[in-house]
């Protein structure tokens, strides 16, 4: 019963932040929309019993990226509202008939029962911090390293990409 | 009534849907990335459904590397954009079309 | 045995590598001497192969070299039997004469080393060509002869006429060599090997009439081209461009025999199909008749023993097509001997008159070049059939052998006594206009004899055409015994005996007197003009040439000229440029899809990925 109301309120809720960063002119709208899609689906997880997750999907979803996007509007200055035309021919029905055929696909695969079947029989499972943390090092653990690795590149890429960039500007 | 994970991944889908249509449909380069951030929430949100369905916790271990490639993904998506506005001082992806045949 | 069959066809073959690396390097008459060596090398193997044969106790040889088309079951071999040996004696003996007189023609001209590389490549050819023992070697000999001949004809192919002359000759030759090819695909497929051992003794109860005739006309075409037949006669006269050498080896006395051995060799599957062998006769016949006539109104010397030897060939033609084989191959060897006797010493009187072949420009020589009026003489006296001389006994056998076969076959007998007597004519007219009478010759033209090395081989062949006849007088058929064996599975027609003989022979040397009578009385004082419609039309060889040049030669180019600009330029260029020109369009096409949109690029991603989604569910699993 509770369950059911917290998916139905937050449920819209994401819904609403959804629609809203899609439909907003100004970006900064965008992100907010976009983080309130965040916290419900935080909430969400708990429901799932993914209280590990859920923390984390705060603390650095919404937390650090959102952040990070922010930043980066702010410092481009496309905070201003932006133009509605569309430049593109045909875009917008084919996008909409595109995306009308892929949600009908989801209602297809609905009917899979694998899709959206009961339950399977088995210990219910804990998201707690122990539990994500032996299978991250039992079984996970090479996949896990390899982010790391991942999330060096990524850094030194972003650094080149600005510090460069800013070489070139002066240089020029 | 209960709440099965099919309608978290019903839910899920929606999101997704509605993150690609942003893609399709916006023009700001920022919203767009967004739009991907979006879509990958989505995606979180169905493994986790799924991995209570199966009772396994590998669903939830799959959304720690999601969220870390995404996370990564994000840094470097930014910086390429704040290069490209340097160099074009705009944002929107529709500028960017020197590629056409 | 085998080895000595073997060096006489390998000797003029590495004379011919030898010359081809060094002759050009070599001093003037080396090269020439190693090429008379090598032909006279190989001279004297064939005749100590022969002993035996000489003796009549000599069997015959096969040589084999290696395998060549297993699939077909053919070998490269060799067969040495009387008549290969016969062959390859005539061959390389008057070759080796032909040699020896060139290294003095010849001398002085830039490409002296060339010239006896391609000489020997034929002689090297030519015993391929008779000592085949399958029809596949035999082709190979064939073709061979015709490339050297081609080569031969334009030696000098600075001239314009020279290269069109060795053109026409190779191309003639190649719609006679398509018949003889047909003739071999029927024959394999008959017998299913090319063997002649094999072929010949399971002819009789393989071939059908039909078949068999099929083969025969189809081989007489071949050797109609080779041997210069009608129809297919028109690129000897043209031949004589070549050096005068080469017109006597390969255009007298043996390439041009090859189609005369081919019949004869074959003699088995003509005999199975009398009709074609009738119908070889009656071309031999026509094609001697025609000839001779033609060769009434020549003014070049060359082009008047050209028409001879066409003429000449149609008598050995009207021999082996009544089964008279023994008497065309008599012919063969005695047609050799005064016919390379005659084009040398004409050659020798063009060398003396400086490079001069009109006869209306000559006269007079007898006193200026005795040796070679005296043997040109003898060769004249030899062609026309005068006894004791070669000619008179191989041609009264072959009219005789006619005769004899009775019914029709009298009628080819006149033909043939009819062009005795023109033959008698014009070469008592060729040789009145170049020897007798008042000199006519330019101002500045010296004529004098010939050098020894020119005039001893003339003097040999004068010898050989006196006393070459006597291998076969009635009296003594040696040459008749010698080629027994060979045709012992063919009924030969024989020529006549007794009150018949004594009279036919009567008939041919009077035929021969009442033709020289004529020609001496109406050339002894004066040159007649000869110039009305009758002279044009005989001198033009009956507008044969200009007929095929009109029909044959202008259908060949307009269809090349359609084939190349037509066909070629507009069909498959166009139909290449079009694939790539379809390929540009549709590029064109497609290139509106690449916008340069990041957006419309998402959209066609999501387009996919909703297509590959329907495709998984279609089927029920992910």
């Amino acid at each position: 019963m509770v369950e059911l109301v917290v998916f139905i309120i937050f449920g819209l809720v994401a819904l609403f932040g959804a629609l809203s960063m899609v439909w907003a002119r100004n970006p900064v709208y965008s992100a907010m929309g976009l983080m309130l899609t965040m916290f419900s689906v935080a909430v969400f997880y708990v429901s799932n019993s993914a209280h590990f997750i859920a923390v984390v999907q705060v603390i650095i979803y919404a937390g650090a990226v959102m952040t990070l996007f922010l930043f980066v509007i702010m410092l481009i200055g496309v905070d201003r509202d932006e133009d509605r035309r569309e430049v593109i021919p045909l875009q917008r029905p084919v996008a909409l008939a595109v995306l009308a055929l892929f949600g009908a696909g989801v209602v297809v695969a609905g009917r899979f029962a694998w899709v959206t079947g009961p339950t399977v029989a088995g210990e219910p499972i804990d998201g707690t911090v122990e539990a994500i943390g032996t299978e991250l090092f039992r079984d996970w653990v090479l996949p896990f390293e390899v982010t790391a690795l991942l999330l060096i590149i990524a850094a030194t890429g972003a650094i080149g990409l600005a510090l460069f960039r800013r070489d070139e500007e002066e240089g020029a | 009534m209960t709440v099965t994970p099919g309608w978290y991944m019903a839910l899920a889908a929606a999101l997704f849907v509605i993150g690609a249509g942003g893609i399709l449909l916006r023009r700001n380069a920022l919203v767009m990335f967004m739009s991907v951030e979006l879509m990958l929430n989505a995606v979180n949100l169905t493994f986790v459904a799924a991995g209570r369905e199966l009772n396994v916790i590998d669903g939830q271990i799959s959304v720690l590397f999601v969220m870390v490639v995404a996370a990564a993904e994000v840094v470097v998506g930014l910086a390429i954009i704040v290069a490209v506005f340097r160099r074009r001082h705009t944002a929107s992806v529709d500028e960017l079309s020197e590629l056409k045949g | 045995m085998d080895t000595l069959v073997s060096l006489a066809i390998i000797l003029p073959l590495g004379g011919t590598v030898l010359l081809a690396m060094f002759g050009r390097r070599l001093p003037e008459p080396l090269a020439g001497v190693a090429g008379t060596l090598t032909v006279a090398a190989a001279f004297g193997c064939a005749a100590i192969a022969s002993a035996d044969f000489f003796t009549g106790s000599g069997e015959p040889v096969v040589v084999r070299w290696f395998e060549w088309f297993p699939a077909f079951g053919v070998e490269a071999a060799f067969r040495f039997d009387q008549l290969s040996a016969l062959m390859t004696l005539v061959v390389t003996g008057v070759g080796a004469l032909i040699h020896l007189y060139s290294i003095g023609y010849m001398r002085g001209d830039p490409r002296f080393g060339t010239f006896f590389t391609y000489m020997n490549l034929f002689i090297t050819s030519m015993l391929i060509l008779v000592l085949a023992d399958n029809f596949a070697v035999l082709f190979v000999g064939w073709e061979l002869v015709g490339l050297c001949s081609y080569l031969l004809i334009s030696f000098w192919f600075e001239r314009e006429t020279a290269a069109a002359a060795g053109k026409k000759a190779f191309i003639v030759n190649r719609v006679g060599d398509v018949g003889f090819i047909v003739a071999l695909m029927i024959v394999f497929s008959s017998f299913g090997t090319f063997e002649f051992g094999e072929v010949f003794a399971a002819a009789p109860s393989v071939l059908g009439t039909g078949t068999a005739t099929a083969i025969a006309l189809l081989l007489l075409v071949g050797a109609a081209g080779k041997s210069a037949q009608l129809p297919l006669y028109v690129w000897l006269p043209d031949a004589m461009e070549g050096p005068t050498p080469v017109s006597a080896l390969i255009h007298a006395a043996t390439m041009v025999t090859a189609g005369v051995y081919l019949v004869a060799r074959t003699g088995v599957i003509f005999e199975l199909a009398p009709a074609a062998a009738a119908v070889v006769a009656i071309v031999g016949a026509a094609t001697a008749l025609f000839a001779a006539t033609i060769a009434i109104a020549q003014r070049d010397i060359k082009r008047v023993l050209a028409y001879s030897t066409i003429s000449q060939l149609g008598y050995m033609f009207m021999a082996v097509g009544a089964a008279a084989h023994v008497a065309g191959l008599f012919h063969l060897m005695t047609h050799a001997f005064f016919k390379a006797l005659l084009f040398l010493g004409a050659g020798s009187v063009i060398h003396g008159m400086h490079d001069e072949q009109d006869m209306t420009r000559m006269g007079g020589l007898a006193r200026k070049m005795p040796i070679t009026f005296v043997t040109m003489a003898i060769g004249w006296l030899a062609i026309s059939g005068i006894p004791p001389l070669a000619g008179f006994w191989s041609k009264d056998e072959i009219l005789g052998s006619v005769f004899e076969r009775g019914g029709l076959w009298a009628v080819l007998w006149g033909v043939g006594i009819i062009t005795a007597l023109l033959t008698a004519f014009y070469m008592t007219r060729m040789m009145w206009l170049t020897f007798f009478g008042a000199p006519r010759w330019a101002d500045g033209v010296e004529p004098h004899e010939s050098p020894r090395v020119m005039t001893l081989p003339l003097m040999a062949l004068a010898g050989l055409s006196v006393v070459g006849g006597l291998v076969n007088t009635p009296v003594r058929t040696a040459l008749g015994h010698f080629l027994d064996p060979v045709f012992e599975a063919v009924h030969l027609a024989h020529p006549p005996e007794g009150t018949t003989a004594w009279v036919l022979a009567g008939a041919a040397v009077v035929a021969a007197i009442v033709g020289i009578a004529l020609g001496g009385m109406r050339y002894r004082d004066r040159i007649p003009a000869e110039q009305g419609p009758g002279w044009r039309l005989l001198g033009r060889g009956y507008y044969v040439d200009d007929v095929y040049g009109q029909v044959f030669a202008r259908a060949g180019k307009l269809s090349a000229a359609w084939l190349a600009f037509r066909f070629d330029s507009r069909g498959i260029d166009g139909a290449v440029e079009g694939v790539g020109g379809l390929t540009r369009r549709v590029g064109s096409w497609l290139r509106p899809l690449q916008t340069g949109f990041v957006r419309s690029y998402a959209a066609a991603i999501v387009l996919g990925s909703v297509a590959l989604l329907a495709w998984f569910l279609s089927r029920g699993a992910l």
